[in-house]
């Protein structure tokens, strides 16, 4: 099982909607976020191109901050999400530099804290709260072992993209394109 | 043009608007940690050459700072950490793939290795020195016998600290302007100097001094040559490791890497070396006072400027 996502950047219309839906659905205190929305202008007035992006943590397949963890907290769980464990995360603060997506934050309790995919949603079959809250319905979401799931078959119909490929990260967030 | 900026109003402190997530705890460490494997190092090796009686300085009398080096080094560490109850969890895993877990388990046999080396060696430099307690003298006794081993396990597990200082910040693919296999020499380079930068300062005897301002002259040379090889590394590299360094090539760092790391921190003690060499007098203090100061800023920008290179996308 590899959940993914894959956010439409041609749907996409920036209005934050899934950022305020995860910080209602995860209690995520008042200022901070774990997803976050990108406006990319690109050309020279009069040719120009936007591109909007939900952004989140990539779930990365070769985490660096899994990698990095001293203490094992951060962890791939099932379905290829990295979570971490709040207990014994000591706030290094290696993973959040370790993270090219600049993905992670501490937690005013003092932990790190990241998108889960909302895994106690997808636990009983949902999606998680970004994905169900849109109103553009621009993302999708599912096990890409699935052939049958909504994430592969937007995949298999759209051109897509992840971010900073190149850095060998494997990311599970795809942008159709 | 290109232009990216995030509208969903995301402000995570520490992150945006660029990672701080490291402030003056972790280069001080750096420094601290590098300074005592410098140290340590030169008392393991003099140890081991049996040189104890010509390099009293670096085997018995500098060696004496370093356990309050590690335990000061140790406890910015632990004022780094944001969740603090929780730091004995480093010590319920060894992750080999993590440098920072590595690190851990090396201080936590470095650090009683240095305190039982300082207390073997405290009669050497105050012969008044009475333990008061029989049992701490068994102890101590029974070290001695293996003296030349420990000396051998101080001399390895300080190359692994030294090094280890900058292979910390080197395993960070996301970080371009630390993501250099040199990083690691460097900074084992740039402790040793400050090691022998301590000693000389320590040192009464004109000829041990000479000795360390040559080693220094070498680790000083050594460290120019690797701070140029990373630079034209970054240059020939892609292009995020060509912005990384253009942080110090014209960017917000130039004038004080340039100016107090290369220019005071290492050619101005080179040259004074290069005096005392000659037996041109100028007071012995300046060139390792110098080296010091310039390894501490050096750490400060590496940790800071690393923070502000990242990946473009």
């Amino acid at each position: 099982m590899r959940y993914a996502m894959a956010v439409d950047t041609k749907k996409c219309v920036g209005c934050s909607d899934c950022v305020v839906a995860c910080q209602t659905e995860n209690n995520v205190p008042i200022g901070y976020c774990r997803d976050w929305v990108v406006e990319v202008t690109d050309g020279t007035y009069p040719q120009l191109e936007l591109e909007l992006r939900s952004e989140r943590c990539n779930h990365c397949e070769n985490a660096p901050c899994v990698r990095c963890c001293p203490t094992g907290a951060s962890f791939i769980s099932e379905g290829g999400i990295v979570k971490v464990k709040e207990n014994k995360c000591i706030g290094c603060g290696a993973c959040i530099t370790s993270c090219p997506y600049d993905a992670r934050f501490v937690h005013p309790r003092g932990y790190v804290d990241k998108c889960t995919f909302c895994d106690h949603r997808v636990k009983e079959g949902l999606n998680p709260a970004c994905v169900a809250v849109c109103p553009t319905k621009c993302m999708y979401f599912g096990d890409l072992d699935d052939p049958n799931s909504d994430v592969s078959k937007v995949l298999k119909m759209r051109k897509s993209k992840t971010l900073i490929p190149e850095a060998g990260t494997i990311p599970h967030l795809y942008f159709l394109i | 043009m290109r232009e990216e900026i995030i509208v969903s109003g995301r402000s995570n402190p520490l992150i945006d608007p660029h990672l701080e997530i490291w402030e003056w705890q972790i280069p001080s460490y750096l420094f601290l940690g590098g300074l005592a494997a410098g140290i340590l190092f030169f008392a393991g090796l003099y140890t081991i050459m049996k040189k104890e009686k010509e390099y009293k300085t670096a085997v018995a009398v500098a060696p004496l700072i370093t356990p309050f080096l590690l335990a000061l080094g140790l406890f910015f560490l632990f004022l780094d950490l944001k969740h603090k109850l929780y730091f004995w969890q480093l010590y319920t895993t060894i992750k080999l793939e993590s440098p920072m877990s590595w690190g851990a388990w090396v201080l936590m046999i470095i650090t009683p290795l240095s305190i039982l080396w300082g207390a073997m060696h405290l009669k050497t430099v105050f012969p008044r020195w009475d333990w008061k307690y029989p049992l701490i003298e068994e102890i101590l006794d029974f070290f001695g016998k293996y003296k030349m081993q420990m000396a051998w396990l101080m001399t390895i597990m300080s190359v692994i600290l030294g090094i280890y200082t900058g292979i910390l910040l080197s395993a960070f693919n996301a970080r371009p302007l630390w993501n250099t296999s040199i990083l690691g020499p460097l900074f084992l380079t740039s402790g040793l100097s400050t090691g022998a930068a301590a000693i000389i300062l320590m040192s009464k005897s004109h000829a041990e001094r000479l000795t360390f301002a040559k080693i220094d002259l070498m680790l000083i040379a050594i460290e120019i040559f690797l701070i140029v090889h990373m630079f034209m590394g970054f240059r020939a590299s892609t292009q995020v490791q060509i912005e990384a360094s253009k942080l110090f090539l014209g960017g917000e760092f130039t004038t004080i890497f340039w100016v107090f790391v290369m220019g005071f921190g290492l050619v101005l003690p080179a040259i004074l070396e290069v005096f005392e060499l000659q037996k041109i007098k100028v007071p012995h203090q300046i060139a390792p006072v110098l080296v010091l100061a310039g390894g501490l800023v050096f750490r400060f920008i590496m940790v800071h400027a690393g923070q502000i290179s990242r990946w473009l996308y």
